[in-house]
């Protein structure tokens, strides 16, 4: 125990947890927005524009959201190594 | 070399490589074969999750879903690749710091309670039988459709094939041949892709060429589709007839339901951290989308395709010499039935009714203008089959594409075995019934048990493709795992004060609900009009989601809070490197580093 103890010196997982929860809503909501409000909700406004020869909202419903959702985990990702150095959090 | 004789060269290849890889990753311990030693890397995880995820419905009939539906695809686009982002940021790393084997592990500790572990294991296999019986249809349809086999024997080849690496690598042997069967896959899936896309806009790349022009003209490829669907009286290719409120729960219900999928999660304790967790997540989704965002492409591209060669073209039956009649088609000015069509008709993916019996095939919309009745009806499967002659490349094409779709059945089934075999031996026989079994005859518990899941899930396939609703069952697997597993893994990670008694109520809560209401419309009677909010079977598993999470918070308030044991797992499994075990949480299982 004595190790682990030295090894969790400066951890502060009270304040990870509440970092990583406040991430996880950021990344959620825009996770709802690229899908559920551009694809769907917001769709027929957004089709007035174009994206190449598509019309918006439905480039979103098939492709664009697609290529959000993989962005949001890497940065998911990113973010969440930088907050374990950030508070201490060794595997 | 013929079709055909590429075709079984590629099968032979494909099959022998996925035994080699068996052959050489024998799991010797529990550890090795429920969870592949804990050990392999993200990357390889990702494509393994890749071809476990994506089945014989994401390679054969997607694309062609969404040729038919449009707009209205979409629910499949993002449903079935939005489930990662939840997967990642909600469950997997979670699930990974818990560091057992199981879903029903997961829940049976969490909620130290031997009945939530119970009712985990029926839904576990209710959700990953219904599944795993498409599969071994689809093996079945592609051995009768292009080498000469009948479904059944074709079925049994696939079976023989599964068991093989299935019972003796467990999960270490499913994990590697998955991979060698997404580079199958995804090779058979984008290489045809590319040459279509080059036909109909010019573009080599397919997800270019969607926002692109159509080929020849400055008109866009999508203007161009939606005038000529709409001229035939079909609905618009970008939009739908669907309503807003059932688009939204069906993408909804097939987000959750993968995030909530015992196969799909499982993949996420093979990895040596949480760190290994999460970006294998995310090169999951890598891989899974390539096949996601070629697939809206290849079936706007093969509806237009499709129109284009076989829409007032005149139809040549058998009894005509085909090259002749062709010929004599053209200098009258006409248009003949393309080879594709004459090959394609013989596997009944298509049909021709001559109802004005003017010799023309007029492929039209239920609100045609010039008001002709429809006369060309096409299964939806018959695109990503028949796209590489409709592009008119060489025969091996053909047999990769073959290859490609019995690898991306194969994994699919391999990746529910697992989940099937574990159910049995892990957690309703060591978990539950018989604690005292040494580790070695667990292994040999879960090898009978996939021995027997691989022979029922056969039976289940050849007996199933008699009854009509082996597609619509597909809808239960979503809502069952959005609405009874999803909710109570979320509220048991992110809520300390959930317990048993709460767990119990919402599992139950999810199973019936969905049940009764999928099991009402499909098969009980059950009309459109008295869908509740207007939300098709397809689409409630997410509305009886939300009821489950209320019913199981309201329980829990009412009841005693959780063990601090529990509590504290609970505490542990939020922050990486933390997990101890605790008491009554880990009583019967310690946790894996």
């Amino acid at each position: 125990m004595a190790q682990d103890n030295q090894e969790n010196m400066g951890a502060d997982p009270t304040a990870y947890w509440a970092a990583t929860k406040r991430l996880t809503v950021v990344l959620l909501a825009v996770w709802f927005l690229v899908s559920y409000g551009a694809g769907i909700l917001f769709r027929d406004a957004l089709d007035n524009y174009s994206f190449g020869g598509a019309p918006l909202g439905f480039w979103f419903a098939q492709n664009g959201a697609i290529y959000i959702f993989v962005a949001l985990i890497f940065i998911y990702c990113w973010k969440m190594n930088q907050y374990e150095s950030k508070f201490r959090i060794k595997e | 070399m013929d079709q055909q004789a590429w075709t079984y060269f590629f099968v032979v290849l494909t099959f022998g490589t996925y035994i080699y890889i068996a052959i050489r990753s024998k799991a010797g311990s529990t550890e090795d074969f429920y969870v592949a030693g804990h050990d392999v890397h993200p990357v390889v995880n990702g494509m393994a999750t890749a071809a476990d995820w994506m089945s014989a419905a994401s390679f054969l009939s997607m694309a062609g879903l969404i040729a038919f539906l449009g707009y209205g695809g979409s629910v499949y686009l993002m449903g079935w690749t939005g489930g990662y982002v939840l997967l990642a940021l909600l469950l997997a790393p979670y699930m990974r710091e818990f560091g057992k084997f199981t879903v029903p592990d997961f829940v049976g500790d969490r909620y130290y309670s031997g009945l939530a572990r119970v009712i985990a294991v029926i839904c576990a296999l209710f959700v990953s039988f219904t599944y795993i019986a498409g599969q071994m249809k689809g093996v079945g349809v592609a051995f009768s459709g292009f080498l000469g086999v009948p479904a059944n024997v074709g079925i049994v080849i696939g079976m023989a094939i599964v068991f093989v690496y299935a019972v003796w690598g467990g999960m270490k042997g499913i994990t590697y041949t998955q991979v060698a069967q997404y580079v199958v896959l995804i090779f058979a899936y984008t290489i045809p892709a590319i040459f279509i896309s080059l036909t109909i806009t010019s573009n080599p790349m397919p997800q270019l060429g969607f926002i692109g022009d159509a080929a020849g003209t400055d008109i866009s490829m999508l203007d161009k589709l939606n005038t000529v669907v709409r001229d035939l009286g079909f609905t618009e290719y970008t939009s739908t007839t669907k309503s807003k409120i059932d688009v939204f729960c069906i993408t909804a219900a097939l987000m959750f339901g993968t995030a909530g999928l015992p196969h799909v999660i499982i993949r996420f304790f093979t990895v040596r951290s949480v760190q290994a967790a999460r970006v294998s997540a995310g090169w999951a989704l890598v891989f899974i989308a390539i096949l996601y965002t070629t697939a809206p492409a290849v079936g706007a591209f093969a509806r237009l395709n499709f129109i284009d060669t076989v829409n007032d073209s005149t139809y040549i039956s058998d009894t005509e010499n085909y090259e002749a009649r062709a010929a004599q088609i053209v200098r009258q000015g006409g248009k003949p039935v393309p080879v594709w069509y004459k090959d394609w008709e013989k596997t009944g993916l298509l049909a021709y009714d001559d109802k004005n019996g003017d010799g023309i095939m007029q492929y039209r919309g239920p609100n045609a203008p010039d008001g002709i009745a429809n006369e060309v009806v096409p299964n939806r499967d018959i695109f990503v089959l028949a796209n590489p002659q409709i592009a008119q490349l060489p025969g091996w094409v053909v047999g990769l594409v073959v290859a490609g779709g019995l690898a991306a059945a194969l994994s699919t089934a391999a990746g529910l075995l697992m989940v099937i075999s574990s159910a049995i031996s892990h957690d309703l026989l060591k978990r539950t019934f018989k604690p005292d079994m040494s580790e070695s005859d667990e292994v040999l518990v879960a090898r009978v048990a996939a021995a027997v899941a691989v022979i029922c899930a056969g039976l289940l396939g050849i007996f199933a493709t008699q009854l009509p609703f082996v597609a619509q069952v597909v809808a239960f697997a979503f809502g069952l795992a959005a609405a009874s597993l999803f909710p109570i893994i979320f509220l048991g990670i992110f809520w300390k004060r959930m317990n048993k008694e709460g767990a119990i109520a919402a599992m139950l809560t999810g199973l019936i609900t969905t049940f009764s209401y999928i099991y009402y419309f499909k098969f009980g009677g059950g009309s459109d009009d008295q869908w509740l909010f207007g939300v098709s079977p397809e689409g409630i598993g997410f509305v009886f989601m939300w009821l489950a999470l209320a019913v199981g918070a309201v329980v829990a308030i009412m009841t005693e809070e959780p063990p601090q044991d529990i509590q504290d797992l609970v505490e542990d499994i939020r922050i990486p490197g933390t997990r101890r075990a605790h008491g009554i949480a880990d009583a019967g299982m310690q946790p894996v580093d």
